[in-house]
């Protein structure tokens, strides 16, 4: 069974379709990564199924609960508080800029979801915190800031926060854009952890050759539309689409 | 002009600083909470609302505070022949006017925090009062205090202005001094005063900004 079944998704920006009717499937313990240029729709259908975006037309599925409950006069009536939330509960956002909170140590910035959303008292929150913070390999940044860390530490935090909530599904959009060349590596490292761990994961991103490392399926996107959509091998190595082909070609030369 | 004349001088206008004081913190403390609520009102998606916060704040800053103070204290006289306290009228005048001034410091604070801070306190499933008190606010206080300090400073001097209905403080009787004694010398204490209070006020932002000096906004 599918955690998550996005169902023919359609988004406007004022007049302007951005995601021409999407649909895909997410199984449990899979690693989805969705693969395209700039501006062809990929980190749209993150923010609709987390909600930061409102959906024009289709619907979001995650377990068994559908997102919009109907449509009324081709407008679409979202679920209760009460499911949205649960919904939302379920999926992790990892985010291109971190928006790791600057006021607020590591290890708090890992705490604060566990206290004031899951509603664990600080010492275990703190305890759990800590082996989160160990596997990112981040121990004995715990009590730095933010600003004190390297965009690859940040990136490492910011995963861990999300992990503090236990989501079901964890969603990254273009995790190593925002950093170095020289720190891409130590984030990707983690994340390939976490698709052994067989978490269950959807991930934007620009890096053909780690997509093919921890993919078990590719989809690759273009102008809001799903082009192509397999295995690794098959939708990087033979692509069948022409605008597939040059697509991966203009990464092979560089 | 002796010591003893200045020492004098001191204790007189030394008798008025408790008011000019009273007016500063009594204005101070209702004109924050004022500010709040015209800052949410002009970022609220209300049009009318957000449009009458808007030419509110365009009032109060496209006219004088001498104005506004003569204004707030003399309309209720001429138009309903009702008279009020004159200390009243010039704390509910400066709260008028600062609470415009802050809101707009508030409400630039507020905007100014980057939207990707709700987003991520909305993924973790945050509500909208924990992301604005434990997420939005602390970050918002650390942007505002270089902005409210000079708020503050200026408060403090506005209180002078007291006097164009008749309350009498610290100005005031430095001026009725300086007349009396024919010397310039009661106004250069009230201004040591002056100078003394805001260097207290300075010290106690500045130490408000250090304590907050640990982390950077990025």
């Amino acid at each position: 069974m599918a955690v998550l079944e996005v169902q023919n998704l359609i988004k406007k920006y004022n007049e302007v379709e951005v995601l021409k009717g999407v649909s895909l499937k997410v199984e449990k313990g899979e690693t989805l990564v969705i693969i395209g240029a700039s501006g062809s729709g990929k980190s749209t259908i993150l923010r609709c199924i987390n909600q930061l975006e409102k959906i024009d037309s289709g619907n979001i599925k995650i377990d068994e609960d559908l997102m919009i409950k109907e449509y009324k006069k081709g407008k679409a009536v979202y679920q209760s508080k009460d499911i949205l939330k649960k919904m939302n509960l379920k999926c992790g956002m990892v985010f291109q800029n971190f928006n790791l909170f600057p006021h607020m140590t590591i290890l708090q910035n890992v705490t604060e979801p566990m206290i004031y959303v899951l509603g664990k008292n600080k010492e275990e929150a703190e305890k759990e915190a800590k082996e989160i913070l160990e596997k990112m390999g981040l121990q004995d940044k715990a009590k730095a800031y933010p600003c004190d860390l390297s965009g690859g530490q940040q990136q490492r935090a910011s995963i861990a926060r999300t992990l503090a909530i236990h989501p079901e599904i964890l969603f990254m959009d273009e995790p190593t854009s925002a950093l170095d060349p020289e720190l891409i590596g130590e984030v990707l490292k983690v994340i390939k952890t976490l698709a052994e761990d067989k978490r269950t994961m959807v991930i934007v991103t620009h890096e053909i050759q780690f997509a093919k490392e921890i993919a078990s399926r590719v989809i690759f996107m273009d102008d809001g539309k799903i082009v192509e959509e397999g295995l690794p091998e098959e939708v990087i190595d033979n692509p069948k689409k022409e605008r597939t082909k040059t697509f991966l070609q203009r990464f092979r030369k560089m | 002009m002796n010591f003893e004349n200045i020492l004098n001088t001191f204790e007189i206008l030394f008798s008025g600083i408790g008011t000019t004081l009273q007016i500063f913190i009594i204005s101070l403390i209702f004109s924050i909470p004022f500010g709040v609520l015209i800052a949410l009102g002009r970022n609220s998606k209300n049009k009318v609302l957000s449009g009458m916060m808007n030419l509110y704040i365009l009032i109060i800053r496209g006219t004088p505070i001498m104005l506004q103070i003569i204004f707030v204290y003399f309309a209720p006289y001429y138009l309903f022949k009702i008279s009020y306290d004159r200390f009243l009228a010039m704390i509910l005048a400066l709260v008028l006017n600062y609470g415009a001034y802050f809101a707009e410091i508030f409400r630039t604070g507020i905007n100014s925090i980057p939207k990707g801070q709700y987003e991520a306190a909305f993924t973790l499933g945050m509500n909208k009062k924990i992301t604005f008190f434990r997420i939005i606010l602390p970050q918002v206080i650390k942007r505002i205090l270089p902005a409210m300090s000079n708020e503050v400073i200026s408060l403090t001097k506005t209180t002078s202005l007291a006097q164009v209905i008749g309350v009498t403080e610290m100005f005031a009787l430095a001026q009725k001094q300086a007349s009396y004694q024919f010397s310039i010398m009661p106004v250069c204490i009230a201004g040591i005063f002056y100078l003394a209070l805001c260097g207290i006020i300075t010290i106690i932002f500045h130490y408000f900004e250090k304590r907050l000096s640990y982390y950077k906004i990025v």
